[in-house]
């Protein structure tokens, strides 16, 4: 419980911080002025989602190699805190698109494959609420959720390649694209503060599965006198 | 060796309990049928731009039909509990899933070919000249379909609410190949025909990696 | 039926677990059935027959334990492989009684499937149907080609889920001669029966399961009887 909430504690205190980097620290950029600075937000939470995904993909291999509940645990945990920080990918995408480009939605190859993605997983957590018994939710959950995650590269450089009209990322996006210095530091900041919050809602979303489970196992019992 | 004969036995079965009734490979070819004449209400086909949009459309109705068409894959299954006879009987449960996936491939590309000549004249798009290279296209990209459809019908089938799940669950799975199929055939189709190996062998790909994984993962779908 | 040409199987279950969300369905399940017995599985309905029979015929996977064929032949597939019969007939209903049991032959290998079946479709009398669709059979007609179905390999251990199910009176003494038959041969026969019958007196074992656990067993007459008729009433 201790350990939860410094973590807890921690999180919170590096997500102001990184607002606070985001608006005070980073320089102003050329074009874009203030609205940049949504910049650190949205791509942090970006990359955040995207882990959150992978951990979820890697709980459900795990799931269903080992078949202990505590990764299909993990597995859902992940898959919703994956869940909301794509959404406020999405929602900060056109928040910034809007007077940037002056269209509020681009088909451009990430935004459209987090979109994708964000059906994905949203299908993943649907498919669980159809499915009544724990050991067959979790299996077959766990093998869409690897499906579902293999499709994610597949998505991603359909759209690229035979879709996207825009120019090359910003970050990491080959020769001549680049950050200021600062802004980079700033970034990369960002991104730490958006895992580590990540981690904590997992970590809190994980518990309160496993109580659930617990509870939902008893009421069965009960059930079965 | 066995996975190959024990899929060639399956697929006799899946083969012989359609063309008896042939129930799935008209109701399905109607429903493109009435997806297309309903597209073209939509939008006006005798325009130069339905031509760039009409093969868009053509995959859209091929994937809404396959979602409907892939519903009864598995659940037909569940009636006798013949799903557990043939675990019990094959040596390799993915010749089950190898067999119903070559049979939905089949029964699909069928439609699609019934459909064609329909697609030529509501849209006034000539085809005689491609139709091999159509035909590889419309192969690789049901291919596709048809791998992940198997695999998801065998997960929504043990859901509730299952006929709406697996279009849920299956159509998100399948953009990659309504994105490049669509545009592959609409750069074939155009006045300027244009073979896209790049975007067919994109669908290949997409074909082998979910092949894998159901290689990989497919007796797991079928536990009991 | 036939005689056996492979080497008479028992059947061990140890420890065996069967958990469906958190529930046992089965409980530290630990007997042997020696090679060539006939017991009834008896209990009431929910005390865990057929997940046992479905355990045994591996389509469940246990939770927990181990289960074996002891004497049966590794060189053998199908020895390890229990002939099954449910509930349901586990055949096809658009595909005619032949067809159906051509198809389970050769899949799982049968010297000769159109013998074979042929074979079968005698034994349990459906030759004059054999071209019908199973769709168009009635109940006793569907228990009769769902028993040729697990016959069809040979299986030196069968496993029956309530086989008088839709049977008639001649049907059950037609499945009482043919069990007789087919235990004299050296086949191990496990069954889940209601009440006593001419297809019980064939038992000469009886195992009592309640909420998922042997709460009996018995090879004498009458508690045999006693075990029978529990609940029955």
């Amino acid at each position: 419980m201790g350990k939860r909430i410094v973590l807890g504690a921690v999180a919170i205190l590096l997500v102001i911080a990184a607002a606070y980097a985001s608006f005070y620290v980073a320089p102003e950029e050329r074009t874009m002025g203030v609205l940049q600075r949504i910049f650190y937000f949205h791509v942090a939470s970006a990359w955040a989602g995207m882990d959150a995904f992978l951990l979820c993909f890697i709980a459900n291999l795990l799931y269903v190699w080992k078949r202990d509940q505590k990764y299909d645990w993990l597995g859902v945990s992940s898959a919703e805190v994956g869940l909301v920080l794509t959404t406020v990918v999405l929602i900060t995408g056109p928040i910034w698109a809007k007077p940037a480009w002056g269209i509020y939605w681009t088909w451009d190859a990430r935004l459209t494959s987090t979109f994708v993605l964000w059906l994905l997983y949203v299908s993943y957590l649907l498919l669980r609420t159809l499915i009544e018994e724990p050991e067959r939710r979790a299996l077959l959950s766990a093998l869409f959720g690897i499906f579902a995650f293999i499709d994610v590269p597949l998505v991603f450089f359909s759209i690229r390649w035979w879709r996207t009209q825009h120019p090359a990322p910003v970050i990491m996006g080959g020769p001549g694209s680049g950050l200021d210095p600062t802004m980079n530091k700033v970034f990369l900041f960002s991104v730490l503060a958006m895992h580590v919050l990540a981690a904590f809602l997992i970590v809190e979303r994980y518990m309160l599965e496993k109580m659930r489970s617990e509870v939902d196992t008893l009421r069965r019992e009960a059930e079965a006198q | 060796m066995s996975l190959l004969s024990n899929t060639a036995i399956l697929l006799d079965k899946e083969l012989r309990t359609e063309f008896r009734s042939r129930e799935l490979l008209t109701t399905t070819a109607v429903f493109i049928l009435i997806v297309l004449v309903l597209f073209s209400f939509a939008i006006n086909p005798g325009t130069e731009e339905a031509r760039q949009f009409a093969p868009g459309l053509l995959w859209l109705a091929i994937l809404f039909a396959s979602s409907l068409m892939f519903q009864s894959c598995f659940l037909r299954e569940q009636t006798n509990d013949t799903l557990s006879s043939l675990r019990l009987a094959v040596s390799d449960p993915f010749a089950i899933f190898l067999a119903k996936l070559i049979a939905n491939t089949l029964f699909l590309l069928l439609t699609e070919l019934m459909m064609l000549p329909f697609f030529a004249i509501f849209y006034n798009i000539p085809l005689w000249s491609k139709l091999p290279v159509l035909i590889l296209v419309l192969f690789v990209g049901s291919l596709g379909i048809s791998i992940a459809g198997t695999a998801i019908s065998a997960i929504s089938a043990q859901a509730r609410m299952r006929e709406l799940l697996l279009p849920l669950l299956l159509l998100p799975l399948l953009t990659p190949v309504l994105v490049v199929s669509s545009l592959v055939t609409a750069s074939l189709l155009d006045r300027e025909p244009i073979v896209q190996w790049k975007g067919i062998g994109f669908l290949a790909v997409f074909d082998l990696i979910f092949l894998t994984a159901l290689w990989l993962f497919g007796e797991y779908l079928l536990e009991e | 039926m036939t005689a056996l040409r492979i080497p008479p199987t028992g059947l061990r279950f140890e420890n065996i677990d069967k958990r469906y969300g958190g529930l046992f369905a089965l409980r530290r399940i630990s007997f042997e059935i020696a090679p060539g017995e006939c017991v009834v599985l008896a209990g009431r309905n929910g005390s865990g027959k057929t997940t046992l029979l479905r355990v045994a015929a591996q389509i469940v996977k246990p939770t927990a334990g181990k289960l074996s064929f002891p004497g049966a032949d590794a060189a053998l597939p199908a020895n390890g492989r229990p002939g099954y019969v449910a509930h349901t007939t586990m055949v096809y209903d658009e595909l005619t009684a032949e067809e159906n049991l051509l198809l389970f032959g050769k899949l799982q290998n049968v010297e000769n499937p159109a013998a074979r079946a042929e074979e079968l479709l005698r034994e349990v009398g459906l030759m004059e149907r054999r071209d019908s669709l199973v769709r168009t059979f009635s109940r006793g007609m569907r228990q009769r080609i769902a028993i040729a179905r697990a016959l069809i390999h040979r299986p030196s251990v069968l496993l029956f889920d309530e086989p008088a199910t839709g049977l008639d009176p001649p049907g059950i003494t037609w499945l009482a001669n043919s069990l007789r038959e087919v235990n004299r041969a050296g086949c191990t026969v496990v069954m889940s029966l209601h009440g006593e019958s001419e297809i019980s007196a064939l038992a000469t074992r009886a195992v009592q399961l309640d909420a998922g656990r042997v709460i009996a067993d018995t090879q004498s007459g009458a508690s045999l009887h006693s075990i029978l008729t529990f609940g029955s009433a």
